[in-house]
């Protein structure tokens, strides 16, 4: 039973997290609503005026703002799609019994622990490099003429990269869930004559869909941020051809110190980003009534 | 029979998910190859190096020409000093929501999760701007604030899901024999807490050495941390394939090997445990 005295002092052991993360949300939060409609620009300080929605006008009308957005889509989709695909095939076959299975679940692993600057400069210099990069010299080896990936196909190159990092999320996220796969009804199945892609199909595949959710939904939210690969391979080109929204509002705000039309940025990738938190906070909801 | 066709299945399988798991880390294990040649072999084409001359000479070069060790320091206090931070607020936070649970607990579990949705653009400006007006741009103390603040959503959430599986039973036999409060957490919760606070520091101090937004917008070279020291290599000058993957060697090292024993934890706190 819990007193009053306990209820008291568990308001007080709460209440430091819960100020400063109110703190967090609502103070720059609020300061980057204010900007968004000011005309405000580092380059001239103390010229700063009210301009209604021109902000959100500009930046929405921008050219740039349609191509980042589409970059964005297709980023966040890429990545998914060849993670989530990718993902569910690598954690069936690593969930078949094998030698050496705790080596391979590292190896597997592994590239989700290196930070974004090292992977995304490792793959640009020694991979996709035209003159010195190992695709370069095993295309030469072939006889081919080696491919410039970052500037001919910057945005792929950077899908390829990014689901480089998050394939072993997915995996081990996916593998987790075919671990409490229920083994009887497998068998029972398999009794009853159902091939193996029947039962991947009416079994394995519903018993995912969960874990697939919440795979989608995280990876949405941290993939809606990239930015530290965009910034060390192409800095979002050529012209706007590899610029997604976040990368978008640090060019337009840090950049071009313009910080009017950055906020107003910034409060559209705020808007973006809640359509998917609701979905996400949903989920995880249920889950904490079950 | 059947034996033999499971011994042969197991073989298939075995080679498949070794051929699979050997390309994906391929790219971290050319690296590590790459950082023991000299510039010159560096570029050669794959088996020229990997049959010329092995040397150390670009781990040395990395350390006198950038000190390098002050970078990876930056790193170490950074990412450890926010992750002690998030912990000892969470802690009391967590401890409270799993055994003192109010009606409005679960919101504000859902609330804080919230925050960690907002996206960093959304805050870029006036942090920065406040940053340069009080002086933390580019200091330790400055990306400490951030860092915690970010990872507390997820501090709070993890050591929530592992203090709800310790049996309250055992606080109110300790309450009943008389244990204050302060007692009771330092004897009998912290013993039985401290597996589930090792797991969140270490998926904490490798998710804030890896965090590569707020430590490249706010430091530059004081405070720079790994990530943003790495950053620099993206326009070099001259040959420099050895000299980044030593610098990128030393740099993901420690962080694979913490993150090699936090592979069970990582799911739990990534998904705030919704998958266990």
């Amino acid at each position: 039973m819990a007193t009053q005295h306990s209820k008291t002092a568990a308001r007080l052991m709460i209440s430091p997290a819960v100020i400063l993360l109110l703190l967090w949300m609502i103070v720059p939060l609020s300061m980057t609503l204010y900007f968004s409609f000011l005309r405000y620009n580092l380059l001239m300080p103390g010229m700063e005026s009210f301009t209604g929605w021109d902000n959100y006008y500009y930046f929405l009308t921008d050219p740039a703002f349609s191509a980042a957005l589409t970059n964005t889509i297709l980023l966040v989709g890429g990545v998914l799609l060849i993670t989530v695909v990718g993902g569910t095939l690598l954690a069936l076959l690593l969930d078949q019994p094998m030698w050496g299975q705790g080596i391979v679940r590292i190896l597997v692993i592994a590239p989700f622990f290196i930070m974004p600057t090292v992977s995304a400069l490792v793959w640009k210099n020694m991979f996709m490099n035209p003159v010195n990069g190992m695709f370069a010299h095993i295309a030469r080896a072939l006889g081919m003429q080696p491919f410039d990936f970052l500037a001919h196909a910057p945005l792929a190159s950077i899908i390829g990269i990014v689901a480089w990092q998050w394939l072993p999320f997915a995996t081990l996220i996916l593998l987790t869930a075919l671990q409490s796969l229920d083994r009887e009804q497998m068998e029972a199945a398999e009794m009853d004559g159902a091939g193996p892609l029947d039962r991947f199909l009416y079994i394995t595949l519903p018993h995912l869909t969960r874990a697939i959710t919440v795979v989608v939904l995280i990876q949405t939210i941290f993939l809606l941020g990239v930015f530290a690969e965009i910034l060390v391979t192409t800095n979002g080109g050529p012209g706007t051809a590899s610029t997604n929204i976040t990368y978008l509002v640090y060019a337009q705000s840090l950049l071009n110190y313009d910080v009017g039309g950055g906020s107003a940025g910034g409060i559209i990738a705020v808007i973006l980003a809640n359509i998917v938190a609701i979905f996400l906070m949903r989920m995880i909801g249920k889950n904490l009534d079950a | 029979m059947s034996r033999r066709i499971t011994a042969r299945r197991t073989l298939i399988v075995t080679l498949a998910a070794w051929t699979v798991g050997l390309l994906i880390f391929f790219p971290i294990l050319w690296t590590v190859l790459m950082s023991f040649k000299t510039e010159g072999d560096a570029i050669k084409a794959p088996f020229a190096m990997l049959f010329s001359d092995w040397t150390l000479i670009s781990y040395e070069q990395v350390q006198t020409r950038s000190n390098y060790s002050r970078h990876f320091m930056n790193s170490v206090v950074i990412s450890l000093g926010s992750t002690l931070l998030a912990l000892a607020i969470a802690i009391p936070a967590a401890w409270a929501m799993a055994f003192v649970p109010g009606r409005r607990t679960k919101d504000v579990l859902m609330w804080m999760l919230s925050t960690k949705m907002m996206p960093a653009v959304g805050v870029l400006i006036p942090i920065y701007l406040i940053f340069r007006d009080t002086g933390l741009l580019d200091t330790r103390i400055g990306l400490v604030i951030v860092l915690t603040l970010i990872n507390l959503p997820i501090v709070v959430w993890m050591l929530y899901t592992y203090f709800k599986e310790i049996p309250g039973e055992i606080l109110e036999a300790a309450r009943m024999d008389g244990a204050t409060l302060g007692s009771e957490i330092l004897y009998v919760l912290t013993p039985m807490a401290v597996p589930g606070i090792a797991s969140t520091l270490l998926l904490n101090v490798i998710l804030a050495w890896n965090e590569a937004f707020w430590t490249l917008q706010l430091t530059t070279s004081r405070a720079a941390p790994l990530t943003q020291f790495i950053a620099s290599y993206s326009s070099p000058e001259g040959l420099f394939y050895a000299k980044l993957s030593a610098a990128s060697t030393m740099a993901i090292a420690p962080i694979l090997i913490l993150g090699w024993f936090s592979q069970k934890q990582l799911v739990r706190g990534l998904t705030f445990g919704a998958v266990k």
